[in-house]
């Protein structure tokens, strides 16, 4: 039991942070489905810097360098040439699933694999202050040992990252134009703030939070990248994101449903249960996606993208 | 919406401008191949002499750009219609399902005559159905049609995945495959309907399907350019105002084009499972969905522009393998990065180098004063 909630907290590390990324972005207009793509780009980048340097932290720069310049062609796309947002996040979710091939294959030579890391390059699961003193105590032991303890740093960030997110676009300058500039941008336009610049800003934002995703699945869940190695999950944060409606908080909790959803699967796979029989596994695999499409139907509440969402800015002449 | 401040003729709008597109995408492909330490214009010429160099290599261009033609015009009836039909991939492999199921249960029963009429109906039948819920939700309940199709995409996935491990793998195989299906539910090849008139070709995947790929080319030509339909669809795609004031429905318009996009990819079971396969398996339709978003964009949604970037595709497919063959160090995966790069190029940037024409013409029409009626 706590291990599967301890399983759910990692697998929805990558969602957590893919679908933040994706709410900055969207919330400033842009809609981003490269998510996929940065994600892998980026963890393919993580994991050779990581090979070459022998250095978690280098390759986490690296990580979200390479995703940020992704989105500063999606967003010189979607703003400056004010191109088909979702054509340009398609192009880039394509490039990335080839270009991590053709690169690895070329650089080392192992079919789009990259070398195993040691422990050393990768980050590694943290034992909290008291953990293993505390690990018999029933109940409290378990629950802070497994679950609270026991994590990668990056585990943490991610949920650190929440509140941030929910307080940067509640309560600062900032997020008051960036909500605005999703919603209304000619007002803000008219208020002599530039749209381009703030939505350049969201999509880099986008960048660094896909680029830590991304490291994350390459050099801390795993010990290196392999093919395609991303898997849809850039795709179920953007499921997560509409099925929290665009707000941080609600975002939080339909990762952890995603994760848990997914963790459970893992753990039922090939078990019988009375009455069903063999669970079929790739049903709740499937089901973040079905429940977003039910979502979307308009059977659980309403989900309203950001008003400005998919449309280019452009002044009026 | 498209006007910069210089006007350009007509035929830099849409010939050398897109052109010029596909040339920037084939370029930064061309550094790529650099970088990676081998010559761009040796990868070109074996990619050609193995996509063209014999009836061998045309005949699995032919086959590939097949595929490719039924996913493109996909998704170009629908962009007509103003909709992102981005499903391709699912309704393609549902599409196949659809006719897998009906020559496992037919082709013991049946003669060929009756199976093919009943093959093609349920294609476009599954693959319309499964387009028929992201329709149904983007023209009644306003859920966009990208995002249901993506995940529509991840249900067909998972649903294959489970069907043919639990329900339809033949007994004792091990992998997930349905059994081979009998003689008469096979799709001929292209080498044995030639053979008895003389015309010996080496044997390869290409088969009768290519036909019905022409023939859907004529078909959504004419239905987009030449019926009252057609030009209902093209005002519903151009401005959904405009059409409801000329009395269009563009609900019905979405429900058809999306189940005729859905339709037309599903053939992509046609000639995969029908034509070459052979049997029912997983994975079939793998990447044709998207190559089908870069096939349309680079032919500027017109069957014609289709057939001729079918054709550049399958030639990047063929010689793709060969030149994995030939040179190691470049994987069969460059093909997928040059479709990412023609999308980002013809679809995302689509106006990135009009500056750099507009700045030529502008300077040309200054040099030749003769210019300046044009």
């Amino acid at each position: 039991m706590v291990l599967t909630l301890s399983a759910t907290l990692r697998v929805a590390t990558p969602l957590i942070l893919g679908a933040i990324a994706g709410l900055f972005s969207e919330r400033s207009g842009i809609i981003d489905i490269s998510l996929e793509g940065k994600m892998l780009a980026s963890a393919f980048a993580a994991a050779t810097v990581a090979a070459l340097t022998d250095s978690a932290w280098v390759a986490l720069g690296v990580g979200i360098l390479i995703a940020g310049a992704f989105s500063l062609v999606h967003g010189y796309a979607c703003v400056t040439q004010k191109g088909n947002q979702v054509v340009s996040g398609i192009a880039l979710n394509i490039l990335a699933s080839g270009l991590t091939i053709v690169l690895g294959n070329a650089w080392f030579h192992r079919g789009g694999q990259t070398p195993n890391l040691s422990a050393k390059a990768r980050f590694m699961a943290l034992d909290l202050p008291g953990a293993v003193s505390l690990r018999d105590v029933p109940v409290v032991g378990p629950l802070y040992g497994e679950f609270i303890s026991g994590h990668n740093l990056i585990v943490y960030a991610a949920l650190l990252a929440v509140p941030l997110t929910q307080w940067v676009v509640n309560n600062t300058r900032f997020g008051l134009r960036l909500r605005a500039v999703g919603e209304n941008p000619q007002a803000v336009d008219t208020a002599g703030i530039s749209v381009a610049w703030l939505r350049y800003r969201a999509v880099l934002l986008g960048g660094l939070l896909t680029g830590t995703a991304g490291t994350y699945i390459a050099i801390a869940q795993n010990a290196g990248f392999s093919r395609d190695m991303t898997a849809g999950q850039g795709y179920i944060a953007l499921a997560a994101l509409i099925f929290g409606k665009w707000r941080p908080y609600p975002v939080l909790g339909a990762c952890l449903m995603f994760g848990l959803l997914d963790a459970i699967a893992i753990r039922l796979q090939g078990v019988r249960v009375a009455g069903i029989g063999e669970v079929p596994v790739q049903f709740i695999q499937a089901s973040p996606y079905l429940l977003t499409v039910i979502l979307l139907a308009g059977f659980i509440g309403k989900a309203v993208a950001p008003k400005a969402a998919g449309v280019p800015y452009v002044k009026e002449r | 919406m498209r006007g910069g401040r210089t006007p350009l003729p007509h035929w830099v709008d849409i010939g050398l401008i897109p052109l010029a597109n596909v040339v920037l995408a084939f370029l930064v492909a061309g550094f790529i191949v650099l970088a990676i330490g081998e010559n761009p214009l040796v990868a070109v010429r074996v990619l050609i002499a193995g996509a063209l160099g014999d009836s061998e290599g045309i005949g699995y261009t032919l086959y590939y750009a097949t595929n490719f033609i039924f996913t493109g015009l996909a998704v170009a009836v629908a962009f007509h219609a103003g909709l992102f039909n981005i499903g391709g991939e699912g309704q393609a492999y549902i599409g196949g399902l659809g006719i897998g199921l009906v020559l496992l249960a037919g082709d013991r029963y049946l003669p060929f005559s009756v199976l093919l009429p009943l093959t093609l109906l349920a294609g476009a039948g599954f693959g319309a159905g499964w387009a028929l819920v992201p329709a149904y939700l983007q023209a009644y309940r306003g859920s966009h049609i990208v995002i249901t199709t993506i995940m529509f995409n991840f249900l067909a996935a998972a649903l294959m995945v489970y069907l043919m491990v639990n329900v339809l793998i033949a007994p004792g195989s091990m992998s997930p495959q349905s059994r081979e299906f009998g003689p008469a539910a096979h799709l001929p090849f292209i080498h044995d309907v030639l053979a008895p008139i003389g015309i010996n070709l080496t044997a390869t995947p290409l088969n009768l399907s290519v036909v019905l790929a022409i023939v859907l080319c004529v078909f959504v030509w004419l239905l987009l350019w030449h019926t009252p339909f057609g030009f209902e669809l093209r005002t519903a795609g151009h401005s959904e105002a405009a059409a409801i004031y000329a009395g269009v429905r563009p609900r019905r318009i979405i429900i058809i084009s999306i189940c005729l996009s859905g339709a037309i990819a599903g053939f992509v079971g046609l000639n995969e499972i029908m034509g070459v396969q052979h049997r029912l398996l997983l994975n079939f339709a793998a990447g044709y969905g998207f190559t089908g978003i870069a096939v349309a964009l680079m032919g500027r949604n017109h069957p014609l522009g289709i057939v001729v970037a079918s054709i550049l595709f399958g030639i990047l497919s063929q010689g793709g393998t060969e030149l994995a063959f030939s040179i190691p160090t470049i994987t069969r995966d460059m093909i997928v990065v040059i479709q990412g790069l023609v999308i980002l190029f013809s679809g995302a940037l689509p106006q990135l180098s009009r500056p750099w024409f507009e700045w030529l013409f502008g300077m040309l029409q200054r040099q030749v004063p003769a210019m300046r009626g044009v």
